[in-house]
């Protein structure tokens, strides 16, 4: 047998808004290949995420070879994704979706700052798939909770309360966030509450609640 | 005690009815293959001890146990270990070959395990339904499920307790966010009990074969706090794909290639969110039972507790 294989990077559920104000990433380590995360506002690390939402709008930016964008819109705003020669899978699937469609990414946080000093916030896609409704709205009402369980955890980590090992941790990253970004946590409440809501005046699960 | 100090320790041991061997040199030869080659120290281990095995004129099975520790079925994680299990025969197979005398499944309060007796080990008769303590069993991995192998060094001891069986069937829930190399359209060693998957038409035990279709996903389910990799047999994969066996190799016929029928199970199973109960078997779930997740009933709840934060 060999050696264990490094174990692989969790895929977290964040909601676009706070995705793209996740403009500050770190790494754990100096080794080269450690792997590079980037900050949540709401006080959690992210190497991977998985988003869905609806795929508005595809368009090949590339010159000589294909760069393909795409957006995917979510009840709180946008992710970018790029995907070029690297990554001939999501490239064939933007190339080929006819929009607009319900999309599921499973990809990488990627930062870059503009000449006029802005850091963007995009996705590298390892996967996209065309999904249905209710794999959308299942995906929603998972990262609105999460979104919520973050902002409570860091609540509770910056009033000192909980103790144990998980707080320390989760403590870690909120700490971090509250010195890079200083977040009005308020506002994520509130955008994944709107998220919510939104799905409450879709017919069909109205129907089913 | 180093790692290597420990494993040269319990070679040495192993050998030491039939073979002069000096634990220091048995170090020596793990400490080249480990830090001059970088050979995982498992396959060093097995390497140094076909060495000897050789030197002593010995097949591997009757190896005595060196280190053979009491252990939990559920335990089990790691090849070429001797250990000592109390289990109860839970179901005998129809061997499907002359060189196997009996196999089957044992189990104790944690879980089960395939188990095999070798024909030529001469061992007295497993009886369904017994518990038996076992000593000196090694056990055996292959793509992550572990099985243990009963040799001409096990001694095998009829208890007279009966035990509950225990069900190592687990649940998990969440996205499915990658499918791993070796999935979709896949060939198998055709030889009796091997069934090993072909790497480019070669088995790594048989050599060159023809080989038997067959079809699994090897994939990543992800629940946003932590992943578990997940096998889908032939049944389970074509459930979830609705992708037969046969349609697959037409596919492949038509695409002069393989991989079309994984690319296309991608297409219908990433991104979407799964339920699978089924057995742990290493690092992986076998899924026995699958279940799409469809639209979300509970976020009323969920909207509560936002708007109460």
């Amino acid at each position: 047998m060999s050696e264990a294989a490094p174990s692989r990077e969790v895929a977290r559920r964040v909601l676009a808004a706070e995705f793209n104000d996740a403009r500050y990433t770190f790494t754990e380590s100096d080794d080269e290949r450690a792997p590079v995360y980037s900050l949540l506002p709401t006080g959690e690390r992210a190497n991977r995420v998985f988003v869905v939402g609806t795929l508005t709008e595809t368009e090949d930016l590339g010159d000589d070879a294909e760069y393909w964008r795409g957006r995917i819109v979510d009840p709180t705003g946008t992710f970018f994704t790029y995907a070029g020669q690297y990554q001939p899978d999501a490239a064939a699937t933007l190339r080929e979706t006819e929009t607009p469609v319900y999309a599921a990414v499973v990809g990488k946080p990627s930062t870059y700052e503009t000449e006029e000093g802005d850091v963007n916030v995009s996705l590298r896609p390892e996967s996209i798939t065309v999904v249905d409704d209710a794999t959308r709205d299942r995906w929603v009402v998972e990262a609105a909770e999460r979104t919520l369980e973050r902002i409570q955890a860091f609540d509770g980590a910056s009033a000192g309360a909980p103790a144990g090992e998980d707080a320390a941790v989760a403590g870690e990253y909120a700490a971090m966030a509250e010195t890079q970004y200083a977040p009005d946590l308020a506002v994520y409440r509130d955008r994944a509450v709107a998220a919510l809501e939104g799905l409450e005046d879709e017919p069909q699960v109205a129907a089913e609640a | 005690m180093t790692d290597l100090r420990q494993h040269a320790a319990e070679i040495t041991e192993q050998f030491s009815d039939s073979l002069d061997v000096d634990a220091d040199d048995v170090e020596g030869r793990l400490e080249t293959l480990v830090d001059d080659y970088s050979v995982p120290l498992e396959e060093a281990r097995r390497s140094v001890v076909s060495t000897y095995l050789d030197e002593a004129d010995m097949d591997r099975d009757t190896l005595a146990g060196g280190t053979s520790e009491a252990t939990d079925v559920a335990d089990i994680d790691a090849p070429e270990e001797w250990l000592e299990v109390t289990a109860k025969v839970v179901e005998l197979w129809e061997p499907n070959a002359d060189s196997i005398a009996q196999v089957g499944l044992i189990g104790d309060e944690t879980g089960t395990v395939k188990f095999t007796k070798w024909a030529k080990s001469d061992l007295p008769e497993l009886e369904e339904g017994t518990v038996y303590r076992l000593d000196s069993v090694v056990t055996d991995e292959y793509e992550g499920r572990f099985s243990v192998t009963l040799n001409s060094a096990t001694t095998i001891e009829a208890l007279d307790t009966d035990l509950e069986v225990g069900d190592d069937t687990t649940e998990i829930e969440g996205a499915l966010v990658d499918i791993q190399s070796g999935s979709g359209l896949i060939k198998r060693c055709p030889d009796d009990d091997c069934t090993r998957v072909l790497q480019n038409g070669r088995c790594s035990e048989h050599g060159e074969v023809d080989g038997e279709f067959d079809l699994r996903i090897k994939g990543v389910l992800d629940d946003g706090r932590e992943v578990q990799e997940v096998i889908f047999d032939q049944d389970a994969t074509e459930e979830l794909t609705g992708i037969t066996l046969e349609a697959a190799q037409e596919m492949a016929k038509d695409a002069l290639d393989t991989e079309v029928v994984v690319e296309e199970m991608a297409e219908t199973v990433l991104g979407r969110y799964y339920r699978v109960t089924g057995p742990s078997l290493g690092r992986y779930v076998l899924a026995d039972d699958v279940e799409t997740r469809g639209a979300p009933v509970d976020h009323e709840s969920v909207l509560i507790k936002a708007r109460s934060l």
